[in-house]
């Protein structure tokens, strides 16, 4: 179990998450969405000591992560940040195989790399496994952070918007694969998400973040709503199900045909 | 499956660097036959010769070659820490101002003490250069990130400026002898009893590849290594104080060798890759390789004078320097 109390932090004047107190369990995923600047990634940033908060802690199976020993805790929760500039130029398998550092620091031996093996196939990077980082594309690249995640096999995974670069087959794939390690393996899995429907159709739980604070948070079924949603969106939203999907809509200034809107979004030559 | 693949690796691995531990052999042979004095295998073999064979090799030309492999080696491994560390791969000694700054502390101990034994010398230039790495680590904070090149450059002319206040004061007490001497590598200054002080390099040497997969990590960048229970902060320190001691130790002894840490270790990260653990041990052999290589082609082009190492390879790094520069700074950072 995860559990924030009264997390804040600010960058100068300016609070980015405001008194946050929530409870994530183990087992199923868990959606964070929100609006642009609501401090959904400082919030991840923050749970998974990255970031240092001002106020505030985090606990991780009752271990405080700003004060655990950073290797103990590499073995309980690891994050993927959305940003990963990095400069090493190393093949897939090495990348993958380096996930495997906090149980072995270096010494693989041949049931370590099994798991290293395993979160390759997960991901389909067997065939580009030999390659190196800087050769691939931004998707491929992608899918290698987040099999490295997956060797390091924690009972906590936090994401920051693992899909951004991804294309729609290959952001379905990774929210099934998500869901099944929640699901089949107990592991609890957050992930930051920018698009609503994939949120509402893959998250168990979801917590809705505006200007750093927790909007709502509950089950999908239960807060997948038009109001909940319009409120931290600012524009009207509704949520319909579509052959048991969810499917949301949001309000087009004059109406679906487009056409001279009272209020337009977008100004020709903007 | 796994571990079949891996044992085939290890194999080849294996294989590969036998095979350039035989070239690094052959050449390093080579130099220790090369010279003014007169030394053959067959020289060494008569009796009647042998006498003065063995004790031409004995305090000059093992010397020579063993400082060649030790700095070559070492400045590689130095260089290839600093671009893991500062994830930029145009960063090495000379290019981060802890070169300059080893030189600055040199020519302190010469003014102030000037018959304080050499490991004193050395260890009180490695402070200084710590300290000047350290301040150009401050100083990267204000380079944007996505501007690889003004990485290097910061550090170019921090390092001017390091060395010209060297220069100023080495001028008014009349050592700028002993500044050039530190400034252009040269081993034809190296005899038995001169260079000692190099061996700890190797330490050095061994002290890096035990540290590899950390130092390959601090590479993914301060939040995966967080994430993977690095603790960043202290990789940064020991790769700081090995990066400097093998600066101070090199320039004290031999001189610097300009861009050495970036072009070897950018051809061999071209061709393996980055991964440390793997790849520091080519590191190693390539640097010494290139070292003994310039320091040969000095000793033969102009014979008997001898045009200094760091000179050759100042030519050649240079021009390797500017290709790398033009085609890989798209992905440097």
């Amino acid at each position: 179990m995860i559990e924030i109390d009264g997390l804040t932090k600010s960058y100068g004047r300016r609070i980015v998450v405001d008194g946050v107190s929530l409870t994530i369990p183990r087992g199923g995923l868990t959606g964070i969405i929100g609006p642009n600047g609501a401090g959904k990634s400082t919030l991840l940033g923050l749970a998974s000591r990255l970031l240092a908060a001002d106020r505030g802690t985090v606990t991780v199976d009752g271990l405080d992560v700003a004060r655990a020993s950073g290797e103990l805790l590499a073995r309980r929760l690891s994050v993927l940040k959305q940003e990963n500039r990095v400069a090493a130029r190393l093949t897939v398998r090495d990348l993958v195989a380096f996930g495997r550092y906090p149980h072995s620091r270096g010494r693989l031996s041949s049931s370590e790399w099994a798991h290293v093996e395993k979160a390759l196939a997960f991901l389909d990077l067997q065939p580009i496994s030999g390659s190196f980082l800087d050769e691939l594309s931004g998707g491929q690249r992608q899918r290698a952070y987040v099999a490295m995640v997956l060797s390091q096999d924690t009972d906590y995974m936090l994401f920051d918007e693992p899909l951004s670069s991804l294309d729609i087959r290959h952001a379905v794939s990774m929210m099934h694969l998500l869901r099944n390690a929640s699901r089949s393996f107990g592991k609890a899995v957050v992930v930051v998400l920018h698009d609503i429907n994939i949120a509402a159709n893959f998250a168990d739980r979801i917590i809705g973040m505006k200007d750093g604070r927790v909007a709502f948070h509950g089950d999908t079924a239960d807060v997948m709503t038009g109001a909940f949603l319009s409120s931290i969106y600012d524009i009207p939203i509704r949520v319909h199900r579509l052959e048991g999907q969810y499917v949301t809509t949001y309000a087009l200034p004059g109406g679906p045909e487009g056409g001279a809107g009272e209020d337009p979004v977008l100004v020709a030559g903007d | 499956m796994a571990s079949q693949m891996q044992a085939r690796t290890l194999r080849s691995t294996i294989g590969g660097l036998t095979a350039g531990l035989l070239v690094l052999g052959a050449l390093a042979a080579a130099s220790l036959f090369i010279g003014v004095a007169d030394l053959t295998p067959a020289r060494l073999a008569d009796p009647a010769t042998r006498e003065a064979a063995m004790s031409t090799l004995m305090d000059s030309r093992l010397p020579r070659t063993m400082a060649l492999l030790l700095s070559g080696s070492c400045l590689a491994i130095a260089g290839v820490i600093m671009q893991m560390l500062t994830r930029n791969r145009f960063v090495e000694p000379t290019t981060a101002g802890t070169t300059e700054a080893a030189g600055f502390g040199m020519l302190v101990m010469l003014l102030l003490f000037p018959g304080a034994p050499v490991v004193i010398k050395s260890l009180v230039a490695a402070g200084f250069a710590c300290a000047g790495t350290a301040v150009f680590l401050r100083l990267l904070r204000a380079v944007p990130p996505g501007a690889p090149l003004l990485v290097p450059l910061t550090g170019i002319m921090f390092g001017g400026i390091v060395g010209s206040v060297t220069a100023f004061i080495a001028h008014r007490y009349g050592l700028m002898q002993s500044l050039g001497a530190w400034r252009n590598g040269d081993f034809s200054v190296v005899i038995s009893g001169r260079y000692e002080l190099l061996w700890l390099t190797l330490v050095l040497s061994v002290a890096a590849y035990l540290a590899a997969d950390r130092f390959t990590i601090a590479g993914l960048g301060g939040d995966m290594s967080r994430n993977l229970g690095l603790d960043y902060g202290k990789t940064m320190a020991v790769g700081l104080v090995i990066v400097s001691l093998v600066s101070a130790l090199v320039v004290t002894t031999v001189g610097s060798i300009p861009f050495l840490g970036l072009v070897v270790p950018n051809l061999v990260s071209l061709a393996a890759g980055d991964n440390l653990r793997r790849t520091l041990p080519w590191m190693a052999i390539s640097g010494a390789a290139v070292v003994l290589v310039c320091d040969m082609v000095g000793r033969l082009i102009v014979a008997p004078y001898e045009i200094p190492a760091g000179t050759v390879f100042g030519v050649l790094g240079s021009a390797v320097f500017l290709y790398l520069l033009l085609g890989r700074s798209t992905r440097a950072a």
